[in-house]
């Protein structure tokens, strides 16, 4: 099941209709709670120099702009152009045909056109053709033109931070127009007139400061791992050492920090530990980092450059470290950063080796360059090469779906991996349809910084497409566990399932690696990660 | 003829006015969209409409399965509660079923063949249905709120807890000993 991938002629095969897309123009926008995020703190914005920080509400008439905050947009809308062919190219090209129109999470779930992926974009378009094509100056609204007011920059805030780039819309695209684009530069113009959102602004001020989002010091980083530790022993009757900092290791293990922090990423991060534990005997050597403490990057939702000044730390660390390569946690947005981006951004890492498993002795080609490798790659390689020992059936108390991770299904093609480990780690795996996997997967509906608690009805109706999928394989098979390769999803899917399908937890892929792993001088196991009985043993839990 | 029967008999009719008004609520490019793609995943809340609004007709019109009844409306008020709508957008579908049930039956009752008071009584009990959609509503709305506040609860929690910043009560069992399980 759902082992087909769609041939490009096949998917530009889908049938589609074009949008009306009338009177819109027209219709000013109406800001609402619970679909909007609040603004950020000035004080965030300014620790990392962005411009025209303030106290403002988007419910207030007046968002106390600069006065030439339209020359500020205009002039950051051409320099953009002139950087980004890409942006001028999806500026000229979009025919309105339609395809992705219905292919939006919000737009599924919520129902309002402006979601749609060709209005969104339109959204900046029409100021486009007013401001730098000839049809659009002479013809204005004729050619789809439209003058930048406040009105409209207002739409777009509201709207800009209603896409999570997930490009899924961008698959169905018969000129490959990658909508995240048209939303990360419309963001960025956004940025220059300090409107962002807090939920994005303070963890890239904290991220910029201490490491990772959370503004979590090193001594509460090294806690947290002394916390899991003793977690562990409970569990597994072993007292585990990971080291952190530690120079002349060959591998440096960056996550995000949501693993470290935030329930149940946690059991994820538990599994890591469990994992690297279990090498250690075999050869591997690898240290974690309190300082690069962070593999999401949200300054990727505020601009190019902050995303570049957050990327560093991690080539920066491997290189203060003197290790041989990076190990990547599960994530999700900063897998397209390392895999699309940081090359460019931060390389070449010439001081890395091109990654090679000490373990199996694999060479991760596909991160040549990079020197960065993702965790399922490399688990997966382990078990294929049988260097793990696990019980999958510490897992039977699971049926477990698993849900492809918007960046790292799209923009890595991370497919397979993940399935592997599962179906070595469970029993019970079920596949989602089809047209809701792989990569055309669903999105959380909370990704690129809008898993904010305010903004709640918008998460709830953007995740409904991926929940009612969920709902599918709950009802069919009896899933009681979503399983995904992204802490993001992890720290959001437990608030989806809540609303739509409460009888569904949400687990990371080494969680089921941590629970199935056989640990050489490990007591009888009684309990996973969570602390919960294994399968068979809840009458000796309960004594 | 029974009004119940009528109704059974007209039902494709009554449930395609029906569905339809109910897409009316929607945005054009929305409503094109909710009624045409038929894949119950590529449009999740289209098709949980159609299906769930016959479910509920025929169980209200039919002998009724209470839980089934309940179930239909909730799955519709469910996701109305999460989208563009005001509480009384929500649950508006529901009195538009009035509407069509009265234009539908206008002719027999007219013409006697149908009661006044059977339509009445059917009405009211519309009524009651309206109103346990407003309780449903209420319902998701405070669901929606209480998974606010349990996040932001948990997120803060759990750090203070593993920061060691707190010092909780230890859990006590039946016999005043200190559970050790707590």
């Amino acid at each position: 099941m759902a082992e087909k991938i769609m041939k490009p002629e096949e998917m530009a095969n889908v049938n589609h209709t074009p949008p009306l897309l009338s009177g819109w123009m027209h219709r000013p926008v109406e800001i609402k709670s619970g679909i909007y995020c609040y603004p950020a703190k000035p004080a965030s914005l300014e620790y990392v120099s962005f411009p025209h920080a303030r106290e403002w509400s988007p419910m207030d008439e007046d968002w106390k702009l600069p006065p030439n905050w339209k020359e500020i947009i205009l002039e950051g809308l051409r320099e953009r152009l002139e950087r980004f062919r890409s942006l001028k190219i999806f500026m000229d090209i979009c025919v309105r045909c339609g395809a992705c129109a219905d292919k939006c999470h919000f737009f599924i779930g919520g129902g309002d056109p402006r979601n749609m992926p060709v209005l969104r974009a339109e959204l900046l378009r029409s100021v486009y053709r007013k401001e730098f094509t000839t049809a659009g100056k002479l013809m204005g609204e004729i050619a789809g033109a439209r003058e930048l007011t406040v009105d409209v920059l207002k739409e777009w805030w509201y709207y800009f931070f209603q896409c999570t780039e997930c490009r899924r819309c961008s698959l169905f695209c018969p000129y490959g127009i990658d909508t995240a684009e048209i939303t990360i530069v419309a963001r960025e113009l956004l940025n220059l007139l300090g409107l962002n959102i807090d939920w994005i602004a303070t963890p890239v001020a904290n991220c910029y400061r201490t490491g990772n989002h959370l503004g979590i010091q090193p001594h509460a980083f090294k806690d947290m791992i002394d916390f899991f530790l003793d977690d562990i022993e409970d569990i597994t009757g072993i007292r585990m050492e990971p080291s952190l900092n530690r120079k002349g290791a060959e591998i440096l293990f960056v996550t995000p920090s949501g693993d470290v922090f935030a329930d149940p990423g946690t059991y994820t991060c538990m599994g890591y530990i469990i994992l690297f534990h279990y090498l250690q005997s075999l050869g591997f050597d690898l240290t974690w980092s309190t300082f690069a403490s962070e593999g999401g990057n949200f300054g990727y939702f505020t601009s190019h450059e902050m995303a570049k000044r957050l990327n560093a730390k991690m080539y920066a660390e491997a290189k203060r470290l003197g290790v041989k390569w990076i190990l990547g946690g599960e994530c999700g947005h900063m897998w397209r950063v390392i895999n699309q981006y940081m090359d460019t951004f931060n390389g070449p890492a010439d001081f890395l080796e091109e990654p090679v498993s000490p373990i199996t002795g694999t060479k991760f080609e596909n991160a040549k360059t990079t020197k960065m490798v993702h965790i399922t790659e490399f688990t997966a390689d382990l078990i294929k090469n049988n260097k793990l020992k696990l019980d999958a059936s510490r897992n039977d108390n699971l049926k477990v779906t698993f849900h492809d991770s918007c960046n790292p299904a799209r923009a890595m093609g991370l497919l397979e991996e993940p399935r592997y480990i599962i179906r070595n780690t469970c029993n019970h795996f079920y596949e989602m349809p089809d047209n809701t996997i792989r990569e055309q997967t669903f999105c959380c509906g909370s990704g690129a910084g809008l898993n904010a608690g305010e903004n709640m009805e918008l998460r709830l109706r953007g995740g409904l497409p991926r929940a009612n999928a969920v709902k599918y394989v709950h009802e069919k098979f009896g899933v009681n566990m979503l399983s995904c390769v992204c802490a993001i999803d992890r720290a959001v899917f437990p608030a989806l399932m809540e609303y739509w399908v409460p009888e569904v937890g949400v687990t990371g892929v080494h969680e089921l690696v941590g629970n199935a792993l056989i640990l050489e001088g490990e007591k009888k196991r009684e309990t996973n990660l969570r602390g919960e009985p294994l399968p068979g043993m809840e009458e000796e839990k309960d004594v | 003829m029974k009004l119940e029967e009528l109704l059974l008999e007209r039902a494709s009719q009554v449930l395609k006015r029906w569905t339809d008004l109910i897409f009316d609520s929607y945005p054009a490019d929305a409503r094109r969209f909710l009624r045409k793609q038929e894949d119950p995943f590529a449009n999740p809340v289209g098709s949980a409409f159609s299906r769930e609004i016959e479910t509920f007709y025929r169980e209200f019109i039919g002998p009724a399965n209470p839980e089934k009844l309940s179930a239909a409306l909730e799955t519709v008020i469910r996701i109305r509660s999460v989208q563009e709508f005001s509480a009384s957008g929500a649950v508006r579908f529901l009195f538009l079923l009035k509407k069509i049930i009265r234009e539908e039956t206008s002719k027999e009752v007219r013409g006697n063949r149908i009661s006044q008071d059977e339509l009445l009584a059917l009405e009211s009990r519309l009524d009651d249905a309206a109103l346990a959609g407003f309780d449903l509503y209420m319902k998701c709305k405070e669901k929606v709120y209480e998974i606010r506040a349990g996040e932001a609860r948990s997120q803060v929690s759990g750090l203070l807890r593993r920061a060691g910043l707190i010092s909780e009560v230890p859990a006590w069992d039946s016999e005043g000993k200190k559970s050790t399980l707590g």
